[in-house]
């Protein structure tokens, strides 16, 4: 089942690439076909999942592959990666109804995503952490050719900063797969028997170095303050789903990674650590939001609000990395912030950067400055907008509050240093607000005469995001079912 | 075992009849050898230990017959009615045949005829083309082989001299006791002859100009066999050396060199195949990781025969795709091509990205199990230096394959070698563009089925 719903998009793919002359009208319903079936396998699976044991999987799958080196198909999922896959499955959908108006070489621009969405799901899948580089590194293949093929502005510049900029993070990651898999005893790549084994607890100089290569790669790919700098041009140049889809999943990945691997499988090293990465994290929130703030392009701006965004996750895993008696609770409340805010951010970064790209695609511009007063020609693209930013600033209501609510509850009981965190919220409210303003109030002017109101298929696809954050915001009991219990693991893992 | 041999030796001496048939000839008597080699037998040594029969020549003798054969095909519409038709099929063969020697040689003796076979249908090879830079390449070529066959042959004195024999039997008893710093000069010989043969640091000069100036299909072959033969031969050498010296730190260097300089070279490339031959200067570095920790860890001789048999399909795959596309010649040319041949830019891309060693392509579980046995092995430096080795060869990987997806194409000004043909920009040549998707798709096919490799490649060497 799980293996299906990784790989059905990748096989659809390769039809389309196969099968000579597909009409671009079938190949862009057959994508919105196969993203639709995708996720309906994905909420079907996420009715019938019961909470695993900790240290056990649901629907999991293991297949022999390399057993000379330790290394096997294992895929599987818990409280942490079904979230992730769900969202995965609802950011490729809305860019497939987004894209169902898209002309320019529709064909492979439906293979491409879909091979993306194979990749991304096998990722959080995977279980097997060669299986889990490989995903990672074909995610990565897939981005290149999407911003570099359908970019704009200087794409090719941006997607081979992009590609190199992450590959070099793949390959920090890679290294400090191998330095887990020497210091493991018996060697293996499984995540599983890893996390039982405990690499490491003695030699706590070789496990910083480890952390240190598996921390870079993630970094990198989150992206941390200072590994930022390839996502303001990738995003800029990346097209309108090319962006949501980087936003929305791509950057979860890194972020995955710490809860996934870093902190359950060297859980001293990231312990002697944790200060570190609350200071970094801290730094992330601040510096985002202020440089979001000098922005006069909009899609620049939400490029940076991301880096704030995903600075308050890497607060919560490194507050959750300071363990005292009394701790648990509160760690507790900091993973599952974080991982609330890894779906909220994914939903509501998407929206915007789908918005941001309706502005481009109309008007050919970001230039804050240029517009102004769109709410009378395009008022449905003014309330959505609206909307949009109001969630990204974490008001209440909206999925963003749940997650930094919980995220600063559970870092500042730990780390109180992690007040020195909460101005970014302050910044990105009044970085929304001013945006808002100038380009949705006042007299029309400027490229905002004339402009277009969204169509069906954007607001479709954009709405069904928001209303999705909207849904986390006030009913957030079902996904904080799932995601409890995975957290408390992780807790007890890094507590070890 | 010896029906490879046999085999190859009859298919080489038939030619002269006419030019067709010897070619199918030429690709049968490699087929067979690969049957014969495909033959499982327990590790073992023939011709009084002269020669080892075990996983390791096993492979090597598969993959240097598929990969000829691979050679020949992406080969036909280049070489079919030239002059020298079958006289190039001969030479390959002989020299594929000094590379299986060099590849089971547990004898200096024969490691020293192993490199001869090798080289002296190389410079004939090279010098055979009629493009302008061949007589020179063919030259550069034949002065470092002359050299460092020199160099070899000393060592192979001086080793024997301090041993009191040539077989590896004899040295591994032997050299513990013998003095430190002429072991090292024997060694240092001898990897010397071997470096030349594998492309890499110091013996690499002749490889981007003969990549360069011979035929495609030569090219594809000189950047590829040899460095089988060599790198198993030079495990198989060092495997018996004593620790008395310190020569994981020698190929370590050497292998840092390699790869650090043919990927500096290979950054401003405009030429496709100088790129390439650089690039592969780059990957004997890698391919060097496992020789220098040799005996050291289980994993060191499959991640290698992993990743040989990983690089053979990967390169000849980019290679066919030059072949296929005789009219494009430099970067520029490939600029848009992905439109006119969208397969053909898809084996490139697989091919390429393969080189870097992205998953799920073959050469990445290679290099992923070479430098974990790199580090088992103690040498974490080394590791460090080929990643950032390999981030920077996606550099030139990307000035390639970016512009193929341009969607302005490109008007290709260089005429097509042999044949004038009107229409270049679309000139393509099918059976070279057949090996090319053939090799891709086997590309990743390998990636998939590498842990099935690795644990048939695990059995230890033959002494």
């Amino acid at each position: 089942m799980l293996s299906l719903i990784v790989f059905l998009p990748v096989l659809a793919a390769a039809m389309l690439v196969v099968v000579p002359r597909v009409p671009d009208r079938v190949a862009r319903w057959g994508w919105l076909a196969i993203t639709l079936v995708d996720l309906a396998l994905l909420v079907g699976m996420w009715i019938g999942y019961r909470n695993p044991q900790p240290g056990e999987l649901a629907y999991e799958e293991q297949l022999q592959w390399m057993p000379s080196v330790g290394s096997s198909y294992h895929i599987g999922v818990d409280g942490l990666s079904l979230p992730l896959l769900t969202l995965t499955a609802v950011i490729f959908t809305a860019c497939a109804v987004y894209a169902l108006r898209e002309t320019d070489r529709p064909r492979p621009q439906a293979a491409l995503f879909l091979f993306l969405q194979s990749a991304c799901l096998g990722l959080f899948a995977a279980q097997d952490l060669i299986l889990f580089f490989v995903f990672f590194d074909l995610s990565i293949v897939g981005m290149y050719f999407i911003i570099a093929g359908w970019g704009h502005g200087n794409a090719a510049r941006s997607a081979l900063k992009f590609f190199l900029y992450t590959f070099l993070g793949s390959l920090a990651l890679l290294l400090g797969f191998i330095g887990l898999y020497l210091g493991a005893d018996p060697h293996t790549f499984d995540m599983v028997e890893l996390a039982k084994s405990v690499p490491f607890q003695n030699a706590p100089l070789a496990g910083g170095f480890v952390l240190a290569a598996i921390f870079i790669g993630l970094a990198i790919k989150t992206p941390t303050f200072p590994f930022h700098t390839w996502l303001p041009p990738a995003h800029t140049d990346a097209p309108a789903i090319g962006s949501a889809v980087l936003a929305g999943v791509l950057l979860k990945m890194g972020t995955y990674g710490f809860l996934r691997i870093a902190m359950p499988l060297l859980p001293d090293a990231w312990r002697s650590w944790a200060w570190f990465i609350v200071v970094i994290g801290i730094v992330s929130v601040l510096y985002g939001a202020l440089v979001a703030l000098a922005q006069t392009d909009v899609k620049r701006m939400i490029a940076y609000t991301s880096v704030n965004h995903m600075g308050y996750i890497v607060l919560a895993v490194g507050a959750a990395g300071v363990v005292s008696d009394s701790s648990a609770q509160a760690q507790q409340v900091a993973i599952t912030g974080a991982m609330v805010q890894m779906v909220s951010h994914g939903l509501i970064t998407g929206a915007l950067f789908l918005l941001a790209g309706v502005l481009y695609e109309r008007r050919q511009s970001y230039d804050l400055n240029s517009f102004g007063g769109l709410a009378a020609p395009a008022p449905r693209y003014a309330a959505f907008f609206a909307v949009a930013a109001f969630a990204s600033l974490g008001l209440p209501g909206f999925s963003g509050f749940i997650a930094e609510f919980q995220i600063f509850a559970g870092s500042i009981g730990t780390v109180p240093l992690s007040l020195l965190a909460l101005p970014g919220i302050l910044i990105t409210a009044a970085l929304f607000l001013r945006a808002s303003q100038r380009l949705l109030t006042g007299k029309t002017r400027g490229l905002s005469s004339g402009f277009g109101d969204l169509k069906t298929s954007e607001a479709l696809s954009i709405g069904s995001l928001l209303v999705l954050s909207v849904v986390i915001g006030v009913f957030p009991r079902f996904l904080l079912d799932v995601i409890e219990p995975a957290a408390s693991v992780v807790v007890d893992l890094v507590g070890r | 075992m010896g029906g490879a041999i046999v085999a190859l030796l009859a298919g080489s001496f038939l030619p002269r009849n006419r030019q067709v048939v010897t070619r199918w000839i030429a690709i049968l008597a490699l087929l067979t050898s690969v049957v014969a080699a495909g033959m499982a037998q327990p590790p073992m040594t023939v011709f009084e230990a002269s020669f080892s029969v075990d996983a390791g020549s096993g492979f090597a003798r598969i993959i240097i017959a598929l990969a000829t054969a691979f050679v020949i095909v992406l080969g036909i519409e280049e070489l079919s009615g030239t002059r020298r038709e079958s006289e190039t099929y001969a030479l390959l063969l002989l020299a594929a045949l000094g590379a299986m020697v060099l590849s089971g040689a547990s004898d200096l003796l024969i490691l020293v005829t192993g490199y001869l076979l090798t080289s002296i249908p190389l410079y004939a090879l090279v010098g055979m083309s009629r493009s302008p830079g061949a007589a020179e390449a063919a030259l550069k070529t034949y002065l470092l082989g002359a050299l460092l066959g020199i160099t070899m042959l000393l060592g192979v004195t001086v080793l024997s001299g301090v041993s009191g024999g040539t077989s590896y039997r004899q040295l591994g008893f032997a050299l513990g006791g013998a003095p430190a710093a002429a072991v090292v000069v024997g060694v240092v010989g001898v990897l010397g002859g071997l470096m030349f043969k594998a492309g890499g640091v110091p013996g690499h000069f002749w490889i981007p100009d003969a990549t360069q100036a011979a035929g495609k299909a030569v090219a594809a072959f000189l950047t590829t066999v040899p460095k089988i033969g060599a790198l198993i031969a030079a495990y198989r050498l060092l495997d018996i050396i004593p620790g008395s010296i310190d020569w994981p730190l020698l190929v370590g260097i050497l292998a840092a060199a390699s790869m650090t300089l043919g990927n500096l070279a290979a950054f401003w490339q405009d030429d496709v195949r100088r790129l390439l031959g650089w690039s592969t200067v780059s990957q004997v570095g890698y391919l060097m990781l496992p020789v220098a920790v040799a005996g050291r860890t289980d994993l060191a001789l499959p991640s290698l025969l992993l990743y040989l048999a990983g690089y053979a399909a990967t390169n000849l795959t980019a290679f066919a795709v030059v072949a296929a596309l005789p009219s494009r010649r430099t970067l520029a040319d490939y600029r848009g091509a992905a439109r006119s041949h969208p397969w053909l830019a898809g084996a490139l891309v697989v091919s390429l990205l393969g080189l870097v060693g992205t998953p799920p392509t073959v050469v990445f579980v290679g290099k992923f199990t070479t430098l974990t046995a790199a580090w088992d092995g103690g040498l974490v430096w080394l590791v460090v230096v080929a990643v950032i080795n390999t981030v920077a060869s996606l550099f030139y990987y990307l000035r390639w394959l970016a512009p193929m997806f341009s969607r302005t194409p490109a008007h290709p000004h260089s005429p097509p070698d042999p044949a004038p043909v009107a229409h270049s920009a679309t000139v393509r040549r099918r059976w070279a563009a057949g090996s090319a998707l053939v090799g891709a798709a086997s590309v990743l096919i390998l990636g998939i089925v590498a842990g099935a490799i690795l644990s048939i490649a695990g059995s230890p060497l033959a002494h």
